[in-house]
């Protein structure tokens, strides 16, 4: 954080943070690489934005360190650490032209006015805001706000950009515009991004990495297609997407992978059974599941009879139930979901074994 | 629409009993003073003719003008710094804030007024303590003159300024200046540059409101300056009740109140107000 024009290499280690008897952040060890789009995502109160306002040096950590490019970080304020910030609302200066406010930065860095002037110009062309140099906050739209908030986050060259929800007022076109936005500049700036949402497609969407929290914890760090396909736990399979569940058992060890009963069928998944023996929950994403007359013999299926269907433009969703009960949903190609219907009695899902994979029974 | 006009009448008949007040003890009164100052002694324009050539009365209203300036600027500057702490301050700080802002409302003008006399007089607290530590030999003047004025006007005024400064301070978002500590601002840069000119029309509303008081100033002018630095009300109060001179005392008091109107026309082109409260 302290070279500017430099990502940044920041290391978390056992951060923890209460606020009075509320325990915010528990124990976070994180690292985040250089360049890297780094997405912090849980539901509201999970710790996330506590973590962040923690990486601004809004918040002093209870306990833990945090380090920059090596160096420790942890009691510099926020004025000295000079992350680039972007707010939920993105709390520009309401009294400050559109120049203005993106000139503030470079102000506070006493740089020449040549040099502000010719930064300021060349931050506003790549936003996209030429013609409204003199505006006032008030007189832009959400888009255009949040675009003089990038800009004066990034026009110091900071070695990290933080976002808090940014996007959370921008209607979805506008949201859709704005990602695709942000995505260019961090290429372009090639700065160190860390990205607070609740919206998981938006994270899945943007980063090369998401930590997802709960509770005050750091559940899980991975590369996007990683925390989908590979969660480690039911909190982050549920909250990245929908998900089948299907209760498994005598799970036990086999080649390559593992196999288990399930509703007295056997089943194989490619994951391996090391954390999760006899008991346990089949995981499987709705798109991943196809339905079928019939299983083949050693084709992972089950049996179970439609109840249900919402017919979503490109596809439909099926709701059906399993013999034994189970709640299952897919998505299919809707003349799939017609014939399934139709047919009333049972029929077979299948799903691939690479694309099951095994949770604890039971809580987390 | 029923009930949108039920409402509006409601408002109404919730509001007639002031404006009638209004009407009989102001509006009413008003209109014959304004008779006076056409009518007394002779009917013309002869009072007001008098305002513009007589000397006594132009140097008292440039005096008014003066003081009240100075009283404006240093009320709301210490109004102010009171505030922030009042608005923004740990809860032990706002709470002797309110102390400060609150008690000076709970004692009567007068009270105030002589607790000055008290502590400024040639013999007062200030005089006398001063001389004791052989800081000074002689007495300063603290009092019946323009400082002991503005000591005892500010003293009154400030808790005025204080209610639209905060409300100005209180609509401040926090974010803001957490945006401004982000990007490098130390805090004092952060005071100057952003929550100075993010209050700006709490800043207008309370010089505004510190102002106008001012100018009709009466008591604390009349005890505090001893009759050597008379304001206008005192001026006014004179031509009526010790010389007869009604028609003049009811020009100046015309002129006095389009004057005060002229302002508060001007505050509310730049303040809405319930930023004011």
């Amino acid at each position: 954080m302290q070279q500017p024009g430099r990502a940044a290499e920041i290391k978390a280690i056992g951060i923890g943070k209460s606020f009075g008897s509320f325990r915010a952040l528990d124990n976070l060890s994180l690292d985040i690489g250089r360049g890297e789009f780094l997405t912090l995502l849980g539901p509201s109160g999970s710790g996330k934005t506590t973590f962040l306002m923690i990486l601004a040096g809004f918040v002093q950590p209870t306990e833990g360190r945090l380090f920059s490019d090596g160096v420790d970080i942890t009691d510099r304020p926020a004025e000295q650490r000079a992350a680039g910030m972007v707010f939920q609302g993105y709390a520009l200066f309401p009294h400050m032209s559109v120049e203005a406010n993106i000139a503030f930065p470079l102000k506070v860095r006493k740089k020449s006015a040549a040099d502000i002037k010719r930064r300021v110009g060349e931050m506003i062309e790549r936003v996209g805001l030429k013609g409204h140099e003199k505006k006032l906050p008030a007189q832009l739209s959400g888009g255009q706000q949040q675009r003089v908030a990038l800009a004066r986050a990034l026009v110091f060259e900071p070695g990290v950009l933080l976002l808090d929800e940014p996007f959370s007022a921008l209607d979805k076109g506008l949201r859709g515009q704005m990602q695709a936005e942000m995505k260019r500049l961090h290429q372009e700036t090639g700065t160190t991004f860390v990205f607070v949402t609740h919206d998981q497609s938006e994270a899945l969407a943007l980063s090369s990495r998401v930590a997802i929290f709960n509770h005050g914890k750091l559940l899980q760090v991975g590369a996007p297609d990683e925390v989908y396909d590979r969660p480690d736990n039911r909190f982050v399979a549920e909250f990245l997407g929908e998900i089948n569940m299907l209760p498994l058992k005598g799970v036990r060890p086999a080649d390559n992978g593992s196999t288990g009963l399930c509703e007295d069928r056997a089943v194989s998944m490619h994951c391996k059974a090391d954390l999760v023996r006899g008991d346990a929950i089949l995981a499987i994403r709705p798109e991943y599941m196809s339905i079928s007359g019939e299983a083949a013999a050693g084709e992972n299926g089950i049996a179970a009879t439609a109840t249900n269907s919402t017919y979503l433009g490109a596809a439909t969703r099926l709701d059906l139930t399993t013999r034994q009960g189970a709640k299952v949903t897919v998505s299919v190609p809707n003349e799939v979901a017609a014939a399934a219907l139709s047919k009333g009695n049972s029929v077979w899902l299948t799903w691939p074994a690479e694309k099951g994979f095994l949770l604890p029974h039971g809580g987390q | 629409m029923r009930a949108y006009l039920s409402d509006r009448m409601g408002a109404a008949l919730l509001m007639a009993p002031l404006l009638l007040f209004l009407v009989l003890a102001y509006a009413w009164p008003f209109l014959g003073v304004v008779k006076w100052s056409f009518t007394l002694p002779t009917p013309g324009l002869g009072q007001y003719d008098a305002l513009l050539t007589d000397d006594l009365v132009q140097s008292v209203f440039i005096r008014t003008l003066r003081i009240a300036a100075v009283v404006t600027v240093v009320s709301v500057a210490a109004a102010y710094a009171i505030t922030v702490v009042w608005v923004r301050g740990t809860p032990a700080q706002r709470l002797i804030a309110e102390f400060c802002i609150l008690v000076p409302f709970w004692i009567s003008v007068l009270t105030r007024a002589f607790g000055w006399v008290a502590l400024l007089s040639n013999r007062g607290l200030i005089n006398t303590w001063l001389q004791a530590i052989g800081f000074i030999s002689e007495p300063l003047a603290l009092v019946r003159n323009e400082f002991g004025v503005i000591v005892g006007m500010t003293h009154f005024l400030i808790p005025f300024a204080v209610f639209p400064l905060a409300s100005a301070m209180r609509s401040l978002d926090d974010r803001v200046l957490l945006a401004a500590r982000g990007l490098g601002s130390s805090r004092i840069r952060t005071f100057w540059t952003v929550f100075v000119p993010m209050t700006r029309s709490g800043i207008i509303g309370a010089a505004m409101i510190v102002f106008v008081f001012s100018l009709g100033f009466f008591v604390t002018p009349a005890i505090l300056g001893g009759g050597r630095s008379v304001m206008i009300a005192e001026l006014i109060y004179l031509r009526i009740f010790q010389s007869p001179d009604w028609g003049l005392g009811a020009a100046i008091s015309v002129v006095l109140v389009l004057f005060v109107g002229a302002l508060m026309a001007l505050l509310f082109r730049y303040v809405r107000p319930k930023q004011l409260i």
